[in-house]
């Protein structure tokens, strides 16, 4: 094995390979939450649509995008062997354990948020970019994304999945940010204090913010 | 040492690596509050001896915190319910009349159990030969004042030393992970002067062979440092992070 491959496969690798790609859906996030965040303005979608637009067409987007489902392939494939080998590391349980005496539900409940994440990545996708790019590739037209967003927020029990995302995301945020800078080394009293902040902050605000689309179009705030 | 506490013990029983385990039952009355948990172990093998039957074997050896050996993983919890102590620093006060207390063994792939509550901790042992060392030529030691140290840096190298390799961080740990033992071994020595002519080696091989032992990885929930008896931080894990990563990619051993 490379010195390269051996590193990133070692378990400090693997958990390095954990915080990059996590960083960089955590970047995915700010602009997936500004850019939808445009229905907001309640114009009937046209903030939301030019923006929409730019982001479905423009070349340089476009290959990012690839990137980016390399960065959740990775984020997946990396935790789920992450999730195998720690579970092989202790074959045996213990009959009486009391972890929550010395660490969050969340922070050892990472695997269980994420399979979760996942399984509403699926539903999500399958809601919009997978129809949405599957037009485009077949006809070159893109979808009117915003009259979808009307019609299939209607569903409560969509709304509701979607809010589940949406906290499984917080919870999930709320450990991997600061989880993220603790194993690129970044722990140090200067800094510390921000990184927390700026955390929890993102990890409350993005996803409320993500709840609240579903939630407004659903009660006809947004329409 | 006579008391008047009645206690009822659940200890796991398991004869050698390779026999199945299992919990038995043990009734103890007369204990003394003062006494230290190894000492009211003591008195239940005492009782065994009398009804003729095997005591159970548990690892132990200074009884004041600083050797790590006395594992026990009580009621959930290494080392019981006190922060920053051993088991043999625990006492019988910190329980009351009528408990019931559970006895495990360290659950650890790379800890197998050897008799009862005694594993085999060698794979800490063998992360040491690894890289856990200075190479020192021998002769007459050097004048003290010849290596300039900073207050800050010796004072962060004695606490990461101050770990007893007792391995609570790992029994603590859901990933069963040995980064904060490893950790506080490559800090003591990456903070000092003496320690860097093998810091990139050291970081490497410790990694290597830690991983290769069959521990898990870090997750960062900081249940190690939150059950360490020596309190040692998770700013060594993160520290050893820097340390592995640095010489991964700067160091000219491929
Ligand atoms: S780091 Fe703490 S818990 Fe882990 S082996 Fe050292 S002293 Fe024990
Ligand atoms: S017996 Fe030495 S630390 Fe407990």
């Amino acid at each position: 094995m490379s010195w390269f491959s051996q590193t990133l496969t070692s378990s400090i690798g693997k958990k390095l390979l954990m915080a990059l790609t996590g960083l960089f859906l955590i970047s995915f996030l700010v602009i997936h939450a500004s850019i939808n965040a445009m229905i907001f303005y309640n114009d009937g979608g046209e903030t939301f649509t030019h923006w929409g637009h730019f982001m479905g067409t423009n070349p340089i987007v476009r290959t990012l995008e690839i990137g980016l489902i390399a960065g959740f392939l990775l984020h997946i494939a990396d935790g789920l062997i992450l999730w195998k080998n720690n579970t092989e590391a202790r074959p045996v349980n213990y009959a009486v354990n009391n972890p929550s005496a010395n660490s969050t539900w969340y922070s050892r409940s990472m695997g269980l948020l994420g399979t979760l994440l996942l399984i509403f990545l699926v539903i999500h996708t399958a809601h919009f970019w997978i129809p949405n790019r599957s037009n485009q590739f077949s006809t070159g037209e893109e979808l009117n994304l915003y009259q979808m967003m009307l019609d299939i927020f209607q569903n409560p029990w969509v709304v509701l999945i979607y809010i589940a995302g949406c906290i499984s995301l917080f919870w999930h945020l709320l450990h991997g940010f600061k989880s993220a800078f603790q194993t690129l080394g970044w722990n140090h009293v200067k800094y510390n204090g921000f990184i927390n902040f700026i955390g929890t902050a993102f990890s409350i605000v993005v996803p409320l913010l993500f709840a609240l689309m579903p939630i407004s179009i659903y009660l006809g705030w947004v329409d | 040492m006579e008391g008047n506490m009645s206690l009822s013990l659940k200890v796991w029983r398991q004869s050698d690596k390779n026999t199945a385990g299992a919990f038995e039952n043990y009734k103890l009355d007369g204990v003394s509050p003062d006494m230290s948990f190894l000492e009211m172990f003591d008195v239940l093998n005492e009782q065994l001896i009398e009804e003729g039957k095997v005591p159970i074997a548990f690892d132990h050896d200074c009884r004041e915190g600083i050797c790590g050996s006395c594992a026990m993983f009580i009621n959930g919890r290494p080392h019981g319910p006190l922060k920053g102590v051993t088991t043999c620093q625990l006492h019988m006060r910190s329980f009351n009349d009528g408990d019931t207390i559970v006895v495990e063994p360290w659950r650890a792939k790379a800890f197998p159990v050897i008799k009862d509550l005694v594993v085999d901790r060698d794979a800490f042992d063998r992360i040491m030969s690894a890289g856990g060392f200075v190479s020192v030529n021998t002769g007459n030691a050097q004048d003290a004042n010849s290596l300039p140290i900073p207050k800050e840096a010796a004072d962060e190298a004695f606490s990461a030393a101050a770990c007893i390799a007792c391995g609570a961080c790992v029994a603590a740990c859901k990933n069963a992970s040995a980064m904060l033992f490893v950790s506080a071994k490559v800090s003591q020595l990456a903070l000092l002067p003496q320690g860097q002519a093998e810091r990139n080696i050291r970081a490497e091989k410790m990694v290597a062979q830690m991983d290769s032992e069959g521990f898990g990885a870090c997750t960062n929930t900081g249940a190690c440092s939150a059950e360490c008896p020596k309190e040692i931080s998770m700013v060594n894990i993160a520290r050893l992070n820097r340390e592995y990563i640095g010489a991964k990619f700067s160091s000219t051993a491929v």
